[in-house]
């Protein structure tokens, strides 16, 4: 097996576990937010370094929905998170 | 040397293989390099500015090691005609959610205010909109 994919597999792996751990461990539920968008940037990456590598076009569809209906988590859980009663700031 | 034959023109599928390879490495470790801001940072907005990263340059890179990993010129602008409705669409909703969720985490104070350096969000509060 090349070094360089079995690189890219362990960097992807490692990637995807430091953005779970913050998915957990967040103190607000936005930060909660940016680590689901990262992740599931990821998840956009690796379908693209799977076309890459294997050679073939068949993730394009996927790839094409999951840049586009992506963005409405971020936006939905921004829009309608309470705001916090912060009367001492 | 016809249109033809110029679109055939195949690069070596070794050398092909390992460009693709590498592009693809180094939008891997874009992504690592998110996750790893993502839990070194403190507050929303520097996560975010972590985050940012691979959704636009790594996925941009890796589109391209799709386009290169076709071979043949016109193999690679097919590809590239492929992946240009991808890359379009996460450049126009990234912004988008980056903004929503740092306005929010504004208003929300999951931020740190002694490390703003400017806040014009501040003294756009103070005066309404339609002040004039």
């Amino acid at each position: 097996m090349n070094p360089l994919l079995i690189a890219i597999l362990v960097i992807f792996g490692i990637a995807a576990i430091l953005c779970v751990i913050r998915i957990v461990r967040g103190p607000s539920i936005l930060d909660r937010t940016v680590a689901s968008d990262v992740l599931l940037t990821e998840v956009l990456c690796v379908l693209g370094a799977d076309m890459a590598i294997n050679g073939h076009t068949r993730n394009v569809p996927v790839m094409l929905i999951i840049a586009a209906v992506g963005v409405f988590a971020s936006i939905s859980v921004a829009r309608y998170v309470a705001r916090r009663d912060n009367t001492t700031p | 040397m016809t249109v033809t034959s110029f679109f055939e023109t195949a690069v070596p599928a070794p050398v092909a293989e390992t460009i693709a390879l590498i592009l693809v490495l180094l939008g891997a470790i874009l992504c690592l390099s998110a996750a790893v801001g993502l839990l070194r940072f403190r507050d929303v907005p520097s996560r975010l500015h972590a985050g940012t990263k691979p959704q636009v340059l790594g996925l941009v890179l890796i589109c391209l090691a799709i386009a290169v990993s076709q071979r043949t010129i016109g193999g690679m602008l097919l590809g590239m005609v492929i992946v240009i409705p991808v890359i379009l669409l996460q450049f126009a909703t990234a912004p988008l959610s980056a903004h929503m969720v740092g306005r929010q985490a504004y208003r929300n104070g999951t931020i740190q205010k002694h490390s703003l350096v400017a806040d014009e969000y501040a003294e756009s509060k103070q005066t309404p909109p339609a002040a004039g």
